[in-house]
């Protein structure tokens, strides 16, 4: 039989404001654990959250752009469960009236996914596992860091499409700021709502939920297995349980965390601490003009006024760290096919090639326009080009001094030209001859002897230019 | 006459006249607890408190006077927290915690040149009417040691009335500054909610809880209130409104008191009753118009108010599991048994009994039932309140049903003492100032309590009148 897999989503996003959601603390990743912690975040007891309203407008902001309705009249709640990692035992989320309702993300086919919710909450410390004592450690830096939940509507159909939804949840995120969504910090992580039925069912099947997977890769990975996972069991003629799994990426399986029977009562109710907050019509139209433009505008812009193509400008908008260095050269260069074919080519070859995510590009978004500009007039040639943004990738050093430092630069000097040529002819009397002759596969090898006596640091024109003169 | 008989501004008086020096007047008052028999404090600091007497004293002899109670000795309910000096909430569970920090209050006193003498006993977790959940032991009632202060501020305000401090905090969720208050024969005002800073006060219900002052005259009430009320950028339900500085005894001629008849029905003690509308009478004689009014919504005041409390109850104590501070238990095996023990073991009966309340109305399946059932009657009881105050300008009641009970009588039926908070929880519900007063006794020499509803954030008018109502204060002195 063939099955179809239906997907919904929570993505956790962490919000990329200065200071946490209740306390002055800095959201900065990494520190020495509990560095990042005043009372407040560390649930001391007698201390209050008060609402850092900077964490409104992100919320506000991503609202906008994933087409929501903003709610006006905002609450917290709370979400009480025992976890270490969980210093007050209780979460200030919201269940009863989350910021944002009934938005949509467009995938590439047209396809709108719907979004439910996205609500404000906040995150929670980690353990680190102790292996000098055996036991476990709090460290809860993390604590009070803002998080936006965006939970989708069960509309996406299989890997793929569940890996464009967040490919494209993730560069708006990036594009309005609003996160800088960095995976292997943590600061996106997704729980894969996953169930499947016979193509051509109107029912659901019964669903489970993995927690807390942080790498698209390993979400591709997940939901692949675990549809095949219930497919087999409904072939076999088993049933799917509903509960809660998780996927453990190193060994390619899911284990079940806890089933519906022991699903746990998080006893919500409105968090008494946090009075109502009102966002007015003015604010949010306020922040929708002030919204940056979107990739889908800006993939429109780039195929229709820049003349890219639909897959370039595909790929570019994909990441706003790719689509700023791309505005930004092509802005300067004037150029924008020059400038895609750059970031296309050299850029993204060397992002994979060293696995670096186009939001860690450590080299200055300047260089690359001085490159571009080094080709043009003359001073270096593609080639070596292509080597001299190697350097500048890898140690961010500015073009113009690599090509002094290395003698890079292009030999444009007549007579100097001349003599080496000159003394190419004259160690080559054979091949002179040959072309003297007629032959014209002489003049081919004239050619590369010479560039190669000039370390290719020479105009190929003007050489060849030259070599006819000679030549007579 | 001896130190620790002057009420607070007098004191302050003595002390920015240079006729007491602060050093004499904390000798005598921690010779005064020493020798006490009712328990009124957790925990003294002494050496904190002296070091600060230096400090102020020097202020002091320079002329420079930071209010109107500088150099007055406090004492501090035991869940305020203060920094660096043990803070426990009278629980096992919070033996030897030492918060990092100093609430707000606490911030003003210390800037007000107050001095903390100590931390006064209470129920565990402000959770009780008698200071007897206490892992302290029970705090006894000046007036009569066989008989309770009141709870939960039981500490403070037998420290008050025992002249075993000069002034006091305390907090009250459902009635714990003014029912001890009227058991002790003192003044305690119960704040508008979000008058005063709760950044600092260790939570029992997030919604009901403010901190207030506990003294021996409604001058000195007012005078500490002006000192700790007020805006706080560290809490968010502070502040919304300012409260008006309160002053001396006003007129109160042409005052419209709004006697409510379900406050005189079913359940009162005659002597109470008699006693109350006594001051009634004493303020229609100075002018005051008295208009019977009715609050038949307050009938649901004591089942909104336990439902409530013991919900966020339950939240807030859940941060006590054993992990970060406080008891943690010394025989569990992991991480469950961690959680279960340290929480059995620390807290006590009456403690465990809220907080199993307080999951069972948050549950799901009866969540709708109890607690949004309860939200729905507290809008109920707010309208009530804002409706008669159309009408009248305060209204005035007894602060309970009868006078302090004998130790040991009311634990045993913990229904009955939830029925005592009937004239008390409504005004934290509404979150509407409240104020007890010292308005006689009863006829075995127990103090009856008097008490006064204002608007939100009049708690002048409820000071000013309680001035103007002014009788000798119960304190029981040497």
């Amino acid at each position: 039989m063939q099955y179809e897999t239906v997907i919904g989503l929570e993505v956790h996003c962490e919000l990329s404001t200065k200071s946490k959601i209740f306390c002055g603390c800095t959201t900065k990743f990494g520190g020495a654990p509990n560095t990042h912690v005043c009372p407040v975040c560390a649930g001391m007891p007698g201390t209050l959250p008060v609402l850092n309203r900077a964490v409104v407008e992100y919320a506000v902001r991503a609202g906008l752009a994933t087409n929501c309705q903003i709610t006006q009249a905002n609450k917290f709640d709370r979400k009480n469960y025992f976890y270490p990692d969980l210093p007050k035992a209780y979460q200030i989320s919201q269940l009863y009236f989350p910021i944002c309702t009934e938005g949509y993300v467009t995938l590439s086919s047209g396809k709108r996914v719907r979004l439910r919710e996205i609500h404000m909450e906040e995150d929670a410390g980690k353990l680190v596992h102790d292996d000098w004592t055996g036991g476990s450690l709090a460290d809860y830096n993390r604590c009070g860091v803002p998080l936006l939940e965006i939970v989708s509507q069960p509309d996406l159909r299989g890997a793929e499409e569940a890996l464009e939804f967040l490919g494209k949840l993730k560069a708006v995120l990036e594009y309005t700021g609003v996160s800088d969504c960095k995976m292997q910090e943590g600061s996106l992580r997704a729980d894969v709502n996953l169930s499947v039925r016979p193509v051509g069912a109107t029912e659901f099947g019964t669903r489970t939920e993995m927690k807390n997977i942080n790498s698209l890769r390993a979400i591709g990975r997940a939901i692949a297995a675990e549809a095949q996972r219930q497919i087999d069991l409904i072939e076999e003629g088993g049933a799917v349980a509903q509960e809660t799994r998780r996927w453990d990426d190193d060994k390619a399986l899911s284990y079940v965390m806890r089933s519906k029977e022991d699903a746990q009562d998080y006893k919500y109710f409105p968090e008494p601490d946090l009075p109502p907050i009102e966002i007015s019509k003015e604010e949010i139209e306020r922040a929708r003009s002030a919204l940056p433009e979107l990739p889908e505008a800006k993939k429109a812009r780039y195929i229709n006024a820049l003349g890219l193509s639909e897959y370039d400008a595909n790929s570019i908008t994909s990441s706003v760290y790719l689509a700023r260095l791309f505005d930004h050269t092509a802005e300067i260069t004037g150029d924008p096919k020059e400038s895609a074919n750059w970031v296309m080519g050299e850029v993204l070859r060397l992002l994979q090639k060293t696995g670096t995510q186009p939001e860690d590009m450590a080299f200055d978004p300047d260089s690359l326009w001085k490159l571009i500009r080094l080709v043009k007039n003359n001073t270096i040639n593609r080639g070596t080009a292509k080597r001299v943004f190697a350097a500048v990738f890898a140690t961010n050093v500015s073009p113009e001094d690599y090509v002094k430092e290395h003698n890079l630069a292009l030999v444009t000097d007549d007579s100097a030209l001349r003599a080496k040529i000159a003394e190419v002819l004259a160690a080559n009397k054979k091949s002179v001859d040959e072309y003297k002759a007629g032959k014209t596969q002489a003049f081919q090898f004239l050619i590369g002897q010479s560039m190669k006596a000039l370390n290719g640091q020479a105009p190929a024109q003007e050489v060849t230019k030259i070599l006819r003169e000679l030549l007579g | 006459m001896p130190i620790t008989q002057y009420a607070a501004l007098p004191l302050a008086q003595k002390l920015h006249a240079g006729e007491l020096k602060i050093a004499d007047v904390l000798d005598a008052y921690y010779a005064k607890i020493a020798r006490s028999e009712f328990n009124c404090y957790t925990s003294l600091c002494k050496a904190f408190a002296y070091a600060r007497a230096a400090e102020v004293q020097a202020r002091l002899d320079a002329g420079e006077v930071r209010s109107p109670l500088a150099g007055v000795p406090i004492a501090v309910k035991d869940l305020i927290c203060t920094k660096g000096i043990e803070t426990t909430c009278a629980s096992k569970m919070l033996a030897g915690f030492r918060p990092p920090y100093d609430a707000t209050v606490i911030e003003k006193i210390n800037a007000a040149d107050l001095i903390l003498l100590g931390k006064t006993n209470m129920d565990e977790f402000a959770m009780g009417s008698t200071t007897e959940t206490s892992a302290y032991g029970p705090t006894k009632n000046p007036h009569n040691p066989a008989h309770v202060p009141g709870g939960s501020s039981g500490g403070s305000a037998a420290a008050v009335a025992a002249c075993e401090a000069p002034i006091a905090l305390g907090s009250d969720t459902g009635g714990s500054i003014r029912q001890p208050a009227g058991y002790c024969g003192v003044v305690g005002l119960k704040p508008t909610y979000g008058a005063v800073s709760r950044y600092g006060l260790i939570a029992y219900a997030s919604s009901l809880d403010q901190i207030g002052p506990i003294a021996r005259t409604a001058e000195d009430c007012a005078a500490l209130f002006n000192i700790i009320k007020g805006d706080d950028e560290r809490d968010g339900t502070c502040g919304a409104q300012t409260a008006c500085d309160a002053h001396g005894a006003r007129k109160v001629s042409g005052l419209r008191v709004g006697v409510p008849k379900e406050f005189f029905g079913e359940g009162l003690h005659p002597e109470v009753a008699a006693a109350v509308l006594a001051a009634k009478e004493r303020l229609t004689a100075q002018g005051a118009v008295a208009t019977e009014i009715s609050l038949p919504m307050v009938a649901h005041a004591v089942p909104t108010y336990y439902i409530i409390a013991c919900a966020e109850a339950c939240s807030n104590l859940s941060r006590y599991d054993g992990i970060k501070y406080g008891h943690s238990s010394a025989n569990a095996a992991n991480l469950r048994e961690t959680y279960i023990k340290s929480r059995s073991e620390g807290f006590g009966m009456e403690v465990k009994r809220r907080i199993m309340l307080g999951n069972f109305v948050l549950s799901s399946g009866y969540f709708e039932a109890y607690y949004k059932k309860a939200l729905q009657a507290k809008r109920l009881i707010q309208q009530a309140y804002f409706d008669a105050f159309e009408r009248c300008d305060v209204i005035l009641g007894p602060v309970a049903p009868t006078t302090a009970p004998r130790l040991n009588e009311s634990l045993s039926d913990p229904l009955k003492m939830y029925l005592s908070d009937i004239y008390t929880v409504a005004v934290n519900i509404a979150g509407l100032p409240g104020i007890a007063l010292p308005c006689g006794k009863d006829a075995q020499g127990l103090p009856i309590g008097l008490q006064l509803i204002g608007r939100p954030f009049e708690e002048a008018t409820l000071l000013e009148v309680g001035a103007a109502l002014r009788e000798d204060s119960g304190s029981v002195g040497h």
